[in-house]
């Protein structure tokens, strides 16, 4: 059958089996493999993008299903200025080791951030609670998505003039 | 990798039109909603449907409304939504505390409580929680509309009411006044499925006696998903710390755990009893906090 999906902001025209799992479009099919994939049953998250803004888990949905609609992948995270101040907060505060769960962390604290500016350490937890990460902790992963907020609202704060200064 | 077996999918552009595609395809064809019951089922080959009608463009399925006396959810609204709901929160917060510890967020995003109620597993916590608020859930097909009582939704595990050619479109919760309701599950980790859990709703009469009591347990057999016998011993009695704990006593007797990874059927039996008194515990002060506060009344 015949999907379109966005991915990262372009429109990925093809022709897929209905059982094609997303993970896999991603993965085999775009060959963005930023997308890792785990489990394989829903457990681990590390397979986690953003569909329509919003995290899933790409091994659990199918590319049939994400037809229509907006997919953003770790690839998508870095911006025109640079990286996202959520991949920034993961250097800064060393937020992975081995980085298999990176991707899938980044993008939940993406989605976390656009709704909630501020969250408490206590969000941020509740918001990675689905994702494994056996590596670190979680303290330092709370620590870079902390960063993030605080940064993010210092650019954001500081933006008009830039803005202003971009316009002349 | 675990990859499904093939079949044909469809994607339904209005109720009307995933019925008529139920329909024609029969025996073969499943709703998808969320996926995260049926995808994992798939890929194991658990289940193998042939055809697939997607739901998830039927946004006239996904709503949450207070019509008079009684709740209307929509059978496409997603636990997250469950979750943040004030509403919810308010007349019913079994509901809360219950979405809190369902799954995590990301599947909390696509699952949703017609998929919960139409999986049918004995485990699953909106079961429970629906039985203790004896919700009733609308069936549609082709010929129109039934309404069926959650009691008898359930025809064993994985089996429900729901015919060939037919889907649920929405489920329907009594509000009652003075009334309190909790969920209490015990997980081995963040995000599983239950261990056992207990759902309890109370509705007090003007003299404080229990006028409507409603339990319903998860993860301790399919028939103890409605637990009749400890409805019956609270009706109609004054609430009380001997009379929930005597409740919890007959929850547990009365339900068919198994033995598995999760614990042993004694454990599960002892945690039956447990969390169905300290559920009533919670409900019923929830009842006396919102008849205090006047918002019961
Ligand atoms: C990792 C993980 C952890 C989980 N943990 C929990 C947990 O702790 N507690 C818990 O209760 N659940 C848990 N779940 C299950 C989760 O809540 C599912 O989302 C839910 O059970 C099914 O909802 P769905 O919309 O995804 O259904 P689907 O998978 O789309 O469908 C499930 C079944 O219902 C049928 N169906 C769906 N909608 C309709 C309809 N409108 N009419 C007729 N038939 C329909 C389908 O054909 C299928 O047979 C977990 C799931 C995962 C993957
Ligand atoms: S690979 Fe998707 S959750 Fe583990
Ligand atoms: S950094 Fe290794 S799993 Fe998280």
């Amino acid at each position: 059958m015949q999907v379109s999906i966005n991915v990262n902001g372009t429109d990925y025209n093809a022709e897929v089996e209905p059982r094609h799992l997303l993970v896999r479009f991603l993965r085999e099919d775009l060959r963005l493999t930023g997308t890792h994939w785990g489990c394989d049953t829903s457990n681990c998250g590390t397979c986690v993008v953003l569909l329509d803004g919003e995290p899933v888990k790409s091994c659990t949905v199918l590319a049939a299903m994400a037809s229509g609609h907006s997919v953003r992948t770790v690839e998508g995270l870095e911006g025109p200025d640079g990286l996202d101040p959520v991949q920034q907060g993961f250097m800064e505060e060393h937020g992975l080791q081995c980085g298999f769960c990176t991707p899938g962390m980044m993008l939940t604290a993406r989605a976390l951030l656009d709704r909630n500016h501020d969250p408490s350490e206590e969000q941020i937890r509740e918001a990675i609670s689905g994702q494994l990460c056996r590596c670190t902790g979680y303290l330092n992963i709370v620590r870079a998505v902390r960063w993030a907020a605080e940064h993010q609202a210092r650019a954001q704060t500081e933006s008009p003039s830039q803005s202003e200064t971009a316009g002349v | 990798m675990q990859v499904p077996a093939s079949f044909d999918y469809r994607r339904a552009e209005s109720v009307d039109d995933a019925l008529a595609l139920l329909e024609r395809y029969g025996d073969g064809a499943r709703v998808i909603a969320g996926g995260h019951s049926l995808l994992p089922m798939m890929k194991l080959r658990l289940a193998r449907p042939e055809y697939l009608v997607d739901i998830n463009d039927l946004t006239e399925l996904d709503y949450l409304r207070l019509d008079g006396d009684r709740l209307r959810i929509g059978a496409l609204t997603r636990h997250r939504k469950l979750l943040e709901s004030e509403v919810v929160e308010h007349f019913f917060p079994i509901f809360t505390d219950a979405e809190r510890v369902i799954a995590d967020p990301p599947v909390r995003n696509r699952g949703t409580i017609g998929g919960s109620l139409c999986q049918a597993d004995p485990s699953e916590d909106l079961s429970a929680v629906c039985s203790a608020l004896a919700a009733e859930v609308v069936i549609r097909g082709r010929g129109g509309e039934r309404v069926v009582p959650v009691h008898e939704f359930y025809r064993g595990p994985y089996e429900t009411a729901v015919g060939v050619g037919e889907m649920l479109v929405e489920v329907r919760i009594p509000v009652r006044h003075r009334a309190g309701s909790a969920y209490e599950k015990v997980e081995r980790k963040a995000g599983d499925w239950a261990v056992a859990a207990a759902g309890a709703a109370l509705a007090l009469a003007q003299d404080g006696r229990i006028e409507v009591a409603g339990i319903g347990l998860a993860a301790v057999g399919a028939d103890a998903v409605h637990a009749r016998a400890a409805e019956e011993l609270l009706r109609g009695r004054e609430p009380s710390e001997e009379l929930f704990a005597e409740a919890g006593r007959r929850a547990g007797d009365d339900c068919e755990p198994v033995a598995d990874n999760r614990g042993t059927a004694e454990y599960k039996r002892h945690l039956a009893a447990e969390l169905t008194s300290r559920a009533l515990r919670r409900a019923a002060a929830r009842a006396a906090a919102g008849v205090e506060a006047g918002a019961g009344v």
